[in-house]
């Protein structure tokens, strides 16, 4: 290694206050900036933080933790959320242990969030809660080592990614229920954190295949199938997502008799997925149109038909070039389904029972603090969410091209 | 052949975006025919947003699709016939009671959100005074107050939710208006809260009269005919004053405590509820001027009045109880009365139940499950709550009141 003839810099003491005059004092106006950011900081802060911690009452949020987590789901079966949120987190560690480029922090910071959850000396909740925690947290630990030892292998690897394919349908059966091993729990119970994320993540799986075909359809050389596209992208995209929600919500029933006893949170669902795969076909279709023509036209050499030089060629380089859009588009969606409030269909989400228990009337009022909490678990999910698709990006050689 | 699909592409647009935008809050084209249905219903009305009711938006979306050029009209079809009458009506000899009995349980629309009225609790349950009538009704068909189904209906929705047949029975917080019982395809059942727009100032004020409030900001909700009705009565007494508009309930009640107006109005019973919940509750005064009349009573959908009829005597058995002066607690000891009007209400004789489908003692029931209409008051809006409502014209008619059940005989 004869490249390696440059030194490191030297190793500058670490002294508070010559970093300070170098940094924030260095010139007459950087002064004054510091000066103004630290009392604008201060001026918010303090207040802030005086307001979280002696002026709120939390009580609201600690007496109804079960309804913002799991809505009105039967106390006696909420075992069977905790179980699925068992699995989602056996498979968030195998994941860990087999891409931990990707995983990154998100792995080990769930592990000491859930364990300090199960810990911490408050008594917000019971025993059984804090063993599902700490079981949880186990599991993590567990599936990352799992992964770890056999993520070498090819057949786990494809393993793990079938097991996530199959994570939602089998997370739904088990809420849901299924007669007679299962009693059915009607949808209508389902709330709080549980019902954004069946809506966000269910829509997510979907509206992705339907919004790839679109944005392939949209460039199809066949003019119906590229006439319907258009069609269908332009439509969703002009309209707003809460009108979209207010006609499969309410306006259903009065178009489609009989439609009435279809599954809100279903139709919530359809809702979100038509018109999220409007927003991931037009992304799509931006990737696709990056990619230069000579792709097409090698492909067409090695003898490739349109199906397979769309699916082996252009298709993989197109999705990877699009993840950050979509991830974008998928982040705003999940606070999105938020809209049920406002559209109706008596589905009451996170958001929706932060200001339904505000109005309990030993609540009354103690809105903010319900919200500040929804938010905080808003932030937590969709930082993930981002986090996870920037190492993505970064694990697929997006930046090293 | 380029231009045929994209032109054929916008006309198709065109026409799908003026369906659905008529369902928007606020496309200028139609806003004119919504605001005037809108403005026909007043909504004594907890945290909503402005968007009009589902009849008036049905409604709007037949004008719309009506106005517009006919070639297209087969696109247009479906919205073109909501019909809302088709589903409001129950085929012949048949009724809604029927189908509830069949189900083995009610289910009824709710607010949710509004305390004393109908709110969720943190076990998931629901209580209120709505939520308690919700309880009466399933107890007089089933003597089972569980026997119930809540569904929290947004303000937009709530009626819709009843001509489509979501639910059975709105108990809602909702004010009994004559466009609501003829073009909105109502039917109501007795008023069980009488509530009226009342102005809510600080003390140090000295205000007593609406007069005086010449020139003030007040707070107010929009998407509630509250606005409206402070508007009227504003300019039929000639004052002069500045709205301050908020979508939510909670940031009206906020922008008044933090003195971004010197007044905010709303029901009363609402304006005494809140009361509770701003910083120096006794810093302030609710003026005795009421704004406008809101009956809030239960609502079913139009023509049926075999399943009206249940509802109404539901709720009448309430007041009857109260009237008699039996209770829960009581009930028993009324059973053996010598007085045949009690006899006959509680079911110990006659056959009055059976009239309606019922069993005869469902009276009885209602009270020993549920209780008096003076029980589920106190229990939801009395001294005991945070809310320490006087009963003021929810009261017996033999009190002052406004509460007046037909005989049972």
């Amino acid at each position: 290694m004869a490249i390696e003839t440059q030194t490191a810099p030297p190793k500058v003491r670490l002294d508070p206050v010559r970093w300070m005059r170098d940094n924030l004092f260095s010139s007459w106006a950087n002064s004054i900036l510091t000066v103004v950011a630290v009392a604008l900081l201060y001026s918010i802060g303090q207040p802030t933080l005086r307001w979280l911690f002696t002026q709120a009452d939390w009580g609201v949020v600690i007496a109804n933790l079960k309804l913002l987590m799991v809505g009105q789901y039967p106390l006696d079966q909420v075992w069977r959320v905790w179980l699925s949120l068992l699995l989602t987190m056996a498979m968030l560690g195998v994941s860990k242990g087999v891409w931990s480029q990707v995983v990154g922090l998100v792995g080990p910071a769930y592990v000491l969030g859930l364990t300090l959850l199960a810990v911490q000396p408050f008594p917000f909740y019971g025993l059984t809660n804090r063993l599902w925690l700490a079981a949880c947290a186990a599991v993590l630990i567990g599936g990352w080592w799992l992964g770890r030892r056999y993520g070498p292998s090819l057949a786990f690897r494809n393993g793990v990614s079938w097991a996530w394919v199959l994570l939602l349908p089998l997370v739904l059966l088990l809420l849901r229920g299924i007669e007679p091993l299962l009693p059915v729990i009607p949808t209508r119970a389902w709330g709080g954190l549980l019902l954004t994320f069946v809506l966000a993540i269910t829509t997510i799986v979907f509206s992705f295949p339907i919004g790839v075909l679109l944005a392939v359809g949209r460039r199809s050389p066949l003019p119906a199938v590229s006439l319907f596209s258009t069609i269908y992208i332009e439509v969703f995209r002009g309209v707003p997502l809460v009108t979209v929600l207010f006609m499969f919500l309410i306006m259903l029933p009065l178009f489609v008799p009989g439609s009435e006893s279809t599954d809100n949170i279903i139709r919530a669902i359809v809702g979100f997925t038509l018109f999220t795969a409007a927003y991931i076909a037009e992304n799509v279709r931006g990737g696709l149109q990056s990619i230069p023509k000579g792709q097409y036209e090698a492909a067409k050499a090695v003898g490739l038909n349109p199906f397979l030089t769309m699916a082996l060629v252009i298709l993989p380089q197109a999705l990877r070039i699009v993840i950050p859009s979509n991830v974008s588009q998928y982040v705003s969606l999940y606070k999105d389904t938020a809209l049920v409030v406002v559209a109706g269909g008596g589905m009451l989400e996170l958001l929706g029972i932060s200001r339904n228990i505000a109005n309990q009337p030993e609540f009354l009022g103690k809105f903010i603090e319900a919200l500040v909490f929804a938010g905080v678990l808003y932030w937590i999910f969709a930082f993930s969410m981002s986090y996870i698709a920037r190492r993505l990006e970064a694990e697929l050689g997006m930046s090293k091209r | 052949m380029q231009k045929v699909c994209v032109s054929g592409a916008l006309i198709i647009m065109l026409l799908v975006l003026s369906a659905c935008g008529a369902a928007a809050p606020d496309p200028a084209a139609i806003s004119q025919a919504v605001r005037e249905t809108v403005a026909a219903m007043p909504a004594p009305e907890a945290p909503q947003i402005s968007v009009p009711d589902p009849a008036a938006i049905a409604q709007a979306v037949r004008e719309t699709v009506a106005a517009m050029p006919a070639p297209e009209a087969p696109t247009a079809e479906p919205a073109a016939t909501p019909a809302p009458t088709q589903t409001a009506q129950p085929a012949p000899g048949s009724s809604r009671l029927d189908t509830v009995l069949a189900r083995g349980k009610l289910i009824c629309g709710v607010n949710g959100g509004l305390a004393g009225f109908s709110n969720l609790e943190a076990d998931g349950s629901y209580s209120g005074l709505d939520a308690d009538y919700c309880r009466v009704v399933a107890t007089a068909l089933f003597n089972d107050p569980d026997a119930v189904e809540f569904v929290p209906l947004s303000a937009q929705e709530r009626f819709t939710a009843v001509q489509a047949g979501t639910v059975d029975v709105l108990f809602r917080n909702t004010t009994w208006t004559a466009s609501r019982d003829t073009s909105v395809f109502m039917d109501f059942g007795p008023t069980i809260f009488y509530d009226g727009q009342g102005i809510m100032v600080r003390e140090e004020l000295g205000i007593a009269e609406l007069e005086e409030l010449d020139g003030a900001t007040i707070c107010v909700q929009s998407g509630t005919t509250t606005e409206l009705n402070l508007t009227d009565q504003f300019r039929a007494l000639n004052i002069a004053f500045t709205p301050l508009v908020f979508e939510d309930i909670d940031a009206t009640y906020t922008a008044y405590d933090t003195e971004q107006c010197d007044a905010v109005t709303s029901d009363r019973s609402q304006l005494i509820a809140r009361r509770t919940t701003l910083a120096e509750p006794d810093a302030h005064i609710i003026l005795d001027a009421v704004l406008s009349k809101e009956p809030l009573a239960p609502a079913v959908a139009q023509n049926d009045s075999r399943w009206t009829d249940v509802i109404a005597w539901s709720v009448f058995a309430t007041f009857q109880a109260e009237e008699f002066g039996i209770t829960s607690a009581n009930v028993d000891t009324f059973v053996n009365s010598e007085n045949p009007d009690i006899r006959r209400f509680l079911g110990v004789e006659g056959e009055v139940g059976a009239g309606f489908g019922l069993e005869k003692d469902f009276a009885y029931n209602i009270i020993k499950n549920v209780g008096s209409y003076g029980e589920i008051y106190d229990r939801n809006l009395g001294p005991d709550t945070p809310f320490d409502l006087a009963r003021g014209p929810n009261d017996l008619w033999t009190n002052g009141g406004l509460l007046y059940a037909p005989p049972f005989r």
